[in-house]
């Protein structure tokens, strides 16, 4: 900072000027919310004219969109059994992020995890509830997250960007679950690609277990409620224990990181790990609370998805469990447009989310930020190869 | 020739330019002085067509006049050499010169007609230059010939130099100067903005002296004096003096002994603060040995580029043990391989960076998350088993310490530091390294970019740490600021010690000789540290 | 010998479609602006030039139409990355999405298909055309980088946009004509996917090729040659894994991660001897 006020940096505002008024947190909580609210809105009118090209009425659409959704209790039970593993890849999806790094890998950490979980618990069928159902979320927790250490470490000391590296284990990841299920743990004679059942000992109990009234046979189950309250200990991690702190210094500035003694590729692997654990619980609603099995290609993209509920929510947790539920609705909403329309298939949904995630990322930054992406991490000398 | 009339130009809240109005007569050379926030570089950036004014004209040649992009301004013949060079550094400099205004056809520029035309000029203005060398490789002397030959080659008719002679020594100014008379004298018209008063009355004809966003004189040089020039400046009667008790220095903290660094890979983040550049050698560290003792300021002065940075980063424990060789000791310890920052940080070596945006804040964190940058994972910051959580109210408690103790404006924990000012970021840091409190204190640039409040406050605190026994080791490109507060004063170049002197009594000649590595009566580098060793002991 | 003319070919014609998008990904990235979003203009490409062709029947106007496509689609990720200094790799990321949704979404309404198009005949390809093309590209893409003002410009604008700037050129501008070739470019590359190699489109047909073509930039350090060397490899590894299907005796699975193991390996191994351009990825701002 010197006279010169390069046109990057605006200047500082010199001594004598007013210093800018605190924002009221009213204020600054409609502020957060108004920007994403607005790139939704925006994302519903281009698919809106999307869905006019293709010969369909969009309000129409909508209407059954959000109808199906919201209905009770298979609506909203649906809508709810979708948002949960956004909420886990939402959250995975933030916390890279708030250390600077875009985790596009979730897809292929929950599928590694949903894998894990399955062996888990088909060869420990044999083990008490209370000893098989931790061990199984142990493993979609530990292998979810050593799948997402790895990019971690190459990018931390190879120096190769995780956008790429996690993509490239995406497919990876798909390969080898699809190639252990169908060669050492399938059914025999089973048609599907998937694998025996795990023990009973690995479920997780459905809300209709518990709740009178709701239908056993929607598959929200308990996971609902891990999701949540992996949302509150993400808040607490990342704002309230010196580990996020050191993640989320890196992400906003890998060079004051270092000069305050925090290993910055330690960081890099850290929040790999924890996003890649988090996007590994995934497995639990859909392996143990769902399935009762590895299915093959189970997944419709929760991991692509989660991205879309990270930037919508700000990667903030409280912002990830409204923007997951948002998604859930468009999930759950988007099979129904598919068979009652006579053209829109549930692909619109695809489509509304990229439209949604072009519209905060070119908002936030327009409007000077808030959106807790990292700047900086590329690009700066001395930090070779980050670079794509 | 070029005039400007009451141009204001705000940039959010800030007011940079308020009615500014002066105008610059042909073939004069036309001096802008003020401090630093003053507002010069804006007013000229306009004059460039880089901003466009809120309101207000300009005026070139009597004709008043609009221009969108530098790309006008350049038409109207009008060049500008920026402080901060606007160079490809992976482009040669023929390239660099031609960026813009290529000559021959869309389909093949024609390069070797440029590279004539490139030496054509150079002859003409003595501006000496290998067209062909990438600019990577050249010296800031060299980059600013290329600067200069750029806009010579678009036939500017005024030049406008902002703070061209903050990067190079007293001799190397003197050569720039005569380049500069000698464009005088060939017609053209040059603009110098400086904060140097001695600059001013050396080669000045008018000069429009600016403060806090407005001018406040226009004046003839011949017709005024470095004092009154002065007094305009600050807005008071009094220089900017530091006064001072002799040192009474006590047992060596820290010992430099042969630092140099191996390779260039694995530096963190060394490429990224160094602000000047002096081609690859000049980076790195070859060799440097110094002692600094406990209730002395030991200053290091030199061409920005020259080491500085990379010095003051191996202190730190930012750079790479393995890209290390050498030996560093505090109080006899071995500091070299064992510890990075936060062990460094642990042993009481505290630490205000050069770059305070990048290095010393999270700008996007609180102030109170940035109060505790560097000991936020131990007690008292840190509560529970294994100091895990956050402290809230402990936090809470330093950060309005440091806040109320070193008049951080506004004081309001819970505000990003992005949002305070230069000054104030900088108070925020020496409040944070303060509170350590530091046993030896690395500090570089203290006052870059800092109000003159501001610049005081900062200037008695570093007084009051070595009055208290504390260690410091004191970089700056500020002469002025790092002889008036150093009781010893090395010059680093090239990587090296290039002499020791008293500041009290060095000459600015004798200083700028050691600054080009020209070291007349001082000693080789190895062997003054290893006096300066003896004296330490 | 002839197994080997043969694999070679087989080596050019799979690495084709990889030139094509990281010599897009060279304009885009020289100018400083990341564009991860290769994958994504290859299947707008793929898709256009699909449906136009079997429309028209025409792969000419297939090509032209995918070419239109890839533009008019790389734009809106420059408007993104320059006018509302979007971060890149996020906006990037959008387009992708968008087109793992809007083929298969349009695909379904035009011709009740989940995913893919109908076949085009085999009369109505283009197999040689788009390989002349990207390999005539590498030395016109050396010779505009490095011999004319334009391609000069493009680099000053990469590395110090604000010395271009002050040099007066428009860097908004060289960055938009940049980012629209990349989208020109990787459209070829996706069109040759499915009116070249294949007949037809097929839902996410790119398989990631967009992201080995930046693997691949990466890996060629951002020069044109170095760039189809590294293309080539990434054919061979392509080329290899197809070989192998019909004669290993390894999983399927295992053969088909091939090219994307090797993707991660060239990352990590050698990416610390390329420097990107300076001012990749950071948005400028112009404060007039």
């Amino acid at each position: 900072m010197s006279d010169n006020e390069g046109p990057a940096a605006a200047p500082p505002p010199p001594p004598s000027s007013p210093p800018p008024p605190p924002r009221s947190r009213l204020a600054g909580g409609w502020r957060a919310v108004a920007s994403p609210l607005a790139a939704v809105l925006a994302a519903f009118v281009v698919g809106g004219i999307v869905v006019v090209a293709i010969g369909d009425d969009p309000i129409e659409t909508y209407k059954l969109l959000l109808g199906s959704a919201l209905s009770w209790p298979d609506g909203i039970g649906y809508t709810l059994f979708y948002a949960t593993p956004l909420i886990f890849t939402g959250l995975a999806v933030a916390v890279a992020f708030r250390c600077g790094l875009f985790n596009i890998g979730a897809e292929g950490q929950l599928y590694i995890a949903a894998f894990a979980t399955a062996w888990t618990g088909i060869t420990f069928a044999g083990l008490s509830p209370w000893l098989l159902a931790p061990l199984a979320c142990l493993a979609a927790v530990g292998s979810g997250a050593a799948w997402g250490a790895l990019p971690g470490v190459l990018k931390a000391r190879f120096g190769a960007h995780e956008v790429i590296t996690t993509i490239m284990l995406n497919f990876v990841a798909v390969a080898m679950a699809s190639y252990l299920t169908q060669y050492h743990f399938r059914k025999e004679g089973d048609p599907i690609l998937e694998t025996v059942p795990i023990g009973a000992g690995a479920h997780v109990a459905r809300l209709g277990h518990f709740l009178p009234g709701f239908p056993e046979r929607i598959p929200l189950n308990l996971s609902f409620f891990a999701a949540l309250a992996a949302c509150v200990l993400v808040y607490a991690f990342l704002w309230r224990t010196r580990w996020g702190y050191e993640i989320r210094a890196t992400g906003e500035s890998p060079l004051a990181a270092q000069y305050g003694g925090i290993s910055t590729g330690r960081q890099i692997v850290l929040a790999m790990a924890v996003s890649g654990g988090l996007a590994g619980m995934v497995a639990i609603n859909e392996v143990m609370g769902y399935r009762y099995r590895y299915y093959d290609g189970f997944s419709t993209g929760y991991g692509f998805t989660g991205i879309a509920v990270a930037l919508l929510g700000r990667n903030h947790p409280v912002g990830v469990v409204l923007s997951a539920l948002l998604f859930g609705v468009l999930l759950r909403g988007g099979l129904f447009v598919e068979i009652f329309t006579e053209h829109v298939s549930k692909d619109l949904v695809l489509v509304l989310e990229a439209v949604i995630i072009l519209f905060v990322a070119a908002e936030a930054l327009f409007r000077g930020g808030g959106l807790g992406l990292p700047r900086g991490q590329k690009a700066r000398p001395g930090t070779p190869g980050t670079t794509l | 020739m070029l005039e400007l009339r009451n141009v204001t130009k705000r940039f959010g809240a800030v007011l940079a330019n308020d009615r500014v109005s002066l105008a610059v007569a042909p073939g004069t050379i036309h001096a802008i002085v003020g401090e630093n926030g003053a507002g010069k570089s804006t007013a000229m950036r306009i004059a460039y067509g880089f901003y466009t004014p809120d309101q207000g004209e300009i005026v070139v040649e009597g004709k008043p006049v609009r221009m969108a992009s530098p790309q006008d301004a350049i038409r109207l013949g009008i060049g500008m050499v920026h402080q901060h060079f606007m160079l490809v550094e992976t482009m040669t400099a023929a390239e660099n010169i031609v960026l813009g205004a290529e000559p021959g056809s869309a389909l093949a520029f024609d390069l070797a007609g440029a590279e004539a035309r490139i030496a054509e000029l150079s002859r003409e203005f003595s501006l000496a230059i290998d067209p062909a060398a990438p600019v990577e490789r050249l010296s800031v002397g060299q980059r600013q010939r290329v600067e200069l030959l750029k806009a010579l080659y678009r036939r500017a008719r005024v030049l406008i130099l902002d703070e061209p002679t903050a990067v190079l020594t007293p001799q190397e100014v003197e050569g720039l100067f005569a380049i500069l008379r000698r464009m005088r004298g060939q017609g053209k018209t040059v603009v110098i903005i400086t904060h140097k008063l001695s600059e001013v009355m050396a080669i000045s004809d008018r000069v429009t002296v600016m403060r806090d966003g407005r001018v406040v004189g226009n004046l003839e040089t011949r017709a005024t004096s470095a004092a009154e020039l002065a007094r305009l400046i600050v807005g008071r009667d009094v220089l900017l003096r530091v006064v001072k008790a002799p040192a009474r220095p006590g047992a060596t903290v820290l010992a430099v002994r042969g630092l140099r660094t191996v390779g260039v890979e694995g530096v963190e983040g060394v490429g990224g603060v160094g602000g000047g550049a002096g081609g690859d050698g000049a980076r790195r560290l070859d060799g440097v040995s110094f002692t600094v003792r406990a209730g002395e300021i030991v200053g290091i002065a030199g061409v920005e580029g020259n080491g500085q940075t990379e010095l003051i980063e191996a202190l730190a424990g930012l750079i790479e043990p393995a890209s290390l060789a050498g030996e560093i000791e505090l109080e006899g310890k071995d500091l070299l391989r064992a510890r990075g920052a936060r062990g460094r940080r642990e042993m009481g070596i505290a630490h205000v960076p050069e770059d305070r945006q990048r290095r010393g804040l999270v700008l996007a964190f609180d102030l109170a998350e940035n109060s505790i940058l560097g000991v936020h994972y131990r007690p008292p910051v840190t509560a529970g088993p294994g100091a895990v959580w956050l402290d809230r109210a402990a936090i809470g408690r330093r950060a309005r310490q440091i806040i109320a103790e070193y008049d951080v404006r506004p004081p309001d924990p819970s505000l990003a530091a992005r949002a305070l000012s230069g000054g104030n970021q900088q108070k925020l840091i020496m409040g944070r390294e303060m509170t350590l409190p530091p046993r030896l204190l690395l500090v570089a640039q203290p006052t870059r970019g800092v109000d003159i409040g501001g610049i005081e406050f900062i200037h008695r605190r570093l007084l009051a740490l070595r009055d208290a026994g504390g260690a410091v080791l004191l970089v700056s490109a500020e002469l002025e600021e790092v002889t008036a507060l150093a009781d010893r004063l090395l010059v680093m170049h090239q990587g090296r010690i290039a002499g020791e002197v008293d500041p009290a009594r060095a000459s600015q000649e004798e200083i700028g000789l050691l600054m080009t590595g020209g070291g007349g009566r001082a000693a080789p580098a190895a062997e003054s540290g290893q006096r300066q060793e003896e004296a330490g002991q | 010998m002839k197994l080997a003319t043969l694999f070679l070919f087989s080596t050019i014609r799979l690495a084709t479609p990889l030139l094509l998008a990281a010599l897009g990904g060279l304009y885009s990235e020289r100018a400083g602006v990341i564009n991860i979003a290769l994958e994504g203009l290859m299947l707008a490409g793929a898709f256009t030039a699909a449906v136009v062709t079997h429309a028209a029947h025409s792969p000419w106007a297939g090509l032209l139409a995918g070419i239109a496509a890839g533009i008019a689609i790389a734009l809106v990720h420059a408007l993104a990355a320059i006018r509302f200094k979007a971060n890149q790799v996020v906006s990037g990321t959008a387009i992708n999405l968008l087109f793992a949704g809007l083929p298969p979404l349009l695909s379904g309404a035009l011709f009740r298909s989940a995913g893919a198009t109908p076949q085009i005949p085999r009369g109505e390809l283009l197999p040689l055309a788009p390989i002349v093309i990207a390999f005539l590209l590498v030395p016109l893409t050396w010779y505009v980088l490095y011999r004319t003002p334009f391609g000069l410009r493009l680099r000053a604008v990469g590395e110090n946009p604000e010395a271009a700037d002050t040099a007066g050129i428009a860097v908004a501008r060289m960055r938009y004509v940049a980012v629209g070739l990349s989208g020109a470019l990787a459209a070829v590359g996706g069109a040759y996917l499915s009116i070249g190699q294949s007949s037809l489109f097929t839902r996410n047909m790119t398989a990631g090729r967009g992201f080995i073509a930046l693997a691949a930039l990466i890996f060629g350090k951002w020069r044109p040659v170095e760039t189809m060397l590294a293309c080539l490899l990434f054919g061979f590894a392509e080329a290899l894994s197809i070989q192998m299907q019909g004669v290993a005796r390894l999983p399927v699975q295992f053969i088909q991660i091939i090219p994307y193991v090797l993707t991660i390996v060239v990352l990590a191994g050698f990416i610390g001897h390329s420097r990107a351009p300076s001012a990749l990825g950071v948005p400028y701002q112009e404060k007039r």
